[in-house]
């Protein structure tokens, strides 16, 4: 059997701007509603990006990753309630201090470790951060939380802000393009991270460790700095999710919610650069849907990941090349 | 000049005694074979000369530096490198992908984190010229877990070799292959590490193999070297014939 052959960059680059444009016209066709609710898909997208630099990357699985997402999130609402800003440039650059600095010192911990080990350790260090949130409430606001409201938010440095009458719709559009360009930065710049000499490194640790400590790497070097760009894209995410939900409470940095963003990955295929990113915006609509369609929605995603397990293990996006891959050989084998 | 000198390299395991009090010499530019029956020692060897494993007592010095206790990476960096007898790859990355690793390794390369590996024309027409010598060139963009076996242990060689070191131990490059694979891989070997200038320290069990490749013979038995010489002259020596080739000598 060969193996199957790579599309080529310029087939790449052709289907990445045509989801591009589709994505583009989205907040001209859909409704508000429809826009907020991919936009909530894209930020999530954004934190299984990260996620996955570990786990498909570097064969770490963080059970953790709610820190990075929480630090990104309560970085905003602290800043916007202590510091009294409201430019998400500013907001961004918090997050992303914040969770750099939380991801580095967790990495230390953390990355000496390998397998259930690894696990254990990101979600006691996460979990470590929910109580700190839980009980120092006249800092976090405790369960209550933090407000975010959008109609304090500015973008572009001050150029554009949300008051008067019909400031919801306006902002769920203008959002939607905000972060559908941090998005696609986030794509591109993960995207070169794990095409780089440092990302090779990082599937070649995975692969061997063994091999990989006898061309003199130092292991624990690649995985901390992985660890690290990986707790920054999940902490941005979470930045540009806040400002959307209005809210930030302890439960983003509760346990499931790390939980959620494994899933994103496994449910997309953690092994395709775009399966967690595909795994995100599906999950989105499926619990939004799954809520309001049945009570029980969570033992619809729990079937649905049993499933998944089970049937597909590569993911959706895995199982849609692998078979995209079979009709090509098909149609070729044809007369 | 001697490259590489251990001085009593000890290591037991238990009451095994694997490597017992060893003065090891290995002389710049030669092609030795390490022989001897299973257990005899010589992957401890290896191992301890290598960083695979921490000696219990003894030296180990290269090019006159003492290197006892040094980590792995500097030991690379000293010039020493290994191939291992059960293939170390990375199977999910190209065969192109493997060689082009050992490379960005040995250049510092690894840390770059935003630039196309790809990209780097140096560091791939290198990969690919490497590949050329070892007869992997046609394969060079499909995956290292999709080689045959034979293909595999060139591979592992060539990542090694890529390190561009000084001493390189290659440990049972032809095991698990077929007899025709073996000759082949031989023949490659020999003469990319000679054409490379590189000294080379092959374990290796094939007496036809050791006798026809190699410039020296140690014969390792129970920790211990049993005996040393030129090929005709081990081929001759009663002791390595009762302990090592038993009956193989009036063959």
């Amino acid at each position: 059997m060969s193996a199957p052959q790579a599309p080529s960059l310029v087939r790449r680059a052709a289907a990445a701007a045509a989801v591009l444009a589709a994505l583009l016209v989205v907040p001209v066709v859909a409704s508000t509603y429809q826009t907020q609710l991919l936009t909530y898909g894209l930020t999530l997208a954004i934190a299984a990006l990260g996620f996955n630099l570990l786990l498909g990357y570097s064969g770490l699985l963080s059970f953790g990753h709610c820190a990075f997402f929480g630090a990104g999130a309560y970085a905003v609402a602290l800043m916007m309630r202590y510091l009294g800003v409201t430019s998400m440039e500013l907001f961004i650059l918090g997050g992303i201090a914040f969770s750099a600095v939380l991801a580095a010192l967790f990495g230390v911990v953390c990355v000496r470790h390998t397998r259930i080990f690894f696990a254990i350790l990101t979600l006691a260090l996460s979990q470590v951060l929910w109580t700190l949130a839980y009980k120092f409430f006249w800092i976090t606001g405790g369960t209550d939380g933090l407000r975010v409201p959008f109609s304090k938010l500015t973008l572009l440095g001050g150029l554009v802000g949300f008051p008067g009458a019909d400031a919801f719709a306006k902002f769920i559009t203008s959002y939607y393009y905000y972060v559908l360009a941090a998005f696609c930065v986030c794509v591109a710049l993960m995207w070169l991270i794990v095409h780089s000499p440092f990302g090779k490194t990082l599937q070649a640790i995975r692969d061997n460790e063994t091999r990989a400590r006898f061309l003199g790497v130092r292991i624990w070097r690649y995985r901390w700095l992985a660890f690290l760009v990986s707790g920054i894209f999940t902490g941005v995410a979470g930045s540009l999710w806040v400002p959307l939900n209005g809210l930030t409470t302890p439960d983003v940095l509760y346990w499931p919610q790390s939980g959620k963003i494994v899933f994103f990955a496994v449910l997309g295929g953690f092994r395709n650069f775009t399966g967690p990113i595909v795994g995100a915006v599906i999950f989105n609509y499926l619990e939004v849907y799954a809520v309001a369609v049945t009570e029980y929605w969570q033992i619809t995603l729990g079937g649905i990941l049993i499933a998944l397990v089970t049937f597909l293990p590569s993911g959706v996006v895995g199982s849609a090349a692998r078979l995209s891959a079979r009709l090509k050989r098909r149609r070729e084998a044809l007369p | 000049m001697s490259l590489l000198r251990t001085e009593r390299l000890t290591k037991h395991f238990g009451e095994t005694r694997a490597v017992d009090g060893v003065d090891f010499i290995v002389n710049e530019g030669e092609f030795l074979s390490l022989v001897g029956t299973n257990g005899a020692g010589k992957t401890t060897l290896v191992n301890l000369i290598s960083a695979f494993l921490a000696p219990d007592s003894g030296r180990i010095f290269i090019a006159g530096r003492d290197i006892t206790y040094a980590p792995v990476d500097e030991r690379i960096r000293a010039g020493i490198a290994r191939s291992f007898q059960l293939v170390n790859l990375f199977d999910d990355l190209s065969v192109l992908d493997n060689v082009a690793l050992a490379i960005f390794a040995r250049e510092g390369k690894t840390k770059r984190i935003f630039a196309l590996a790809e990209r780097d024309t140096v560091v791939t027409q290198e990969a690919t010229e490497l590949l050329g010598q070892f007869g992997l060139a046609g394969k060079a963009q499909g995956l290292a877990g999709g080689l045959a076996q034979g293909e595999r242990k060139l591979l592992d060689v060539a990542v090694a070799y890529a390190l561009r070191p000084k001493l390189l131990f290659l440990d049972e490059p032809t095991s698990g292959v077929s007899t025709r694979d073996k000759a082949q891989i031989m023949d490659t070997v020999s003469s990319v590490v000679r054409g490379g200038g590189i000294t080379a320290v092959v374990i290796e069990h094939d007496m036809d193999v050791v006798f026809k490749y190699s410039d020296r013979v140690v014969v390792m038995h129970e920790g211990r070297f049993l005996a040393d010489g030129p090929p005709e002259e081990i081929r001759r020596n009663r002791d390595v014939a009762t302990y090592l080739l038993g009956t193989d000598i009036d063959a």
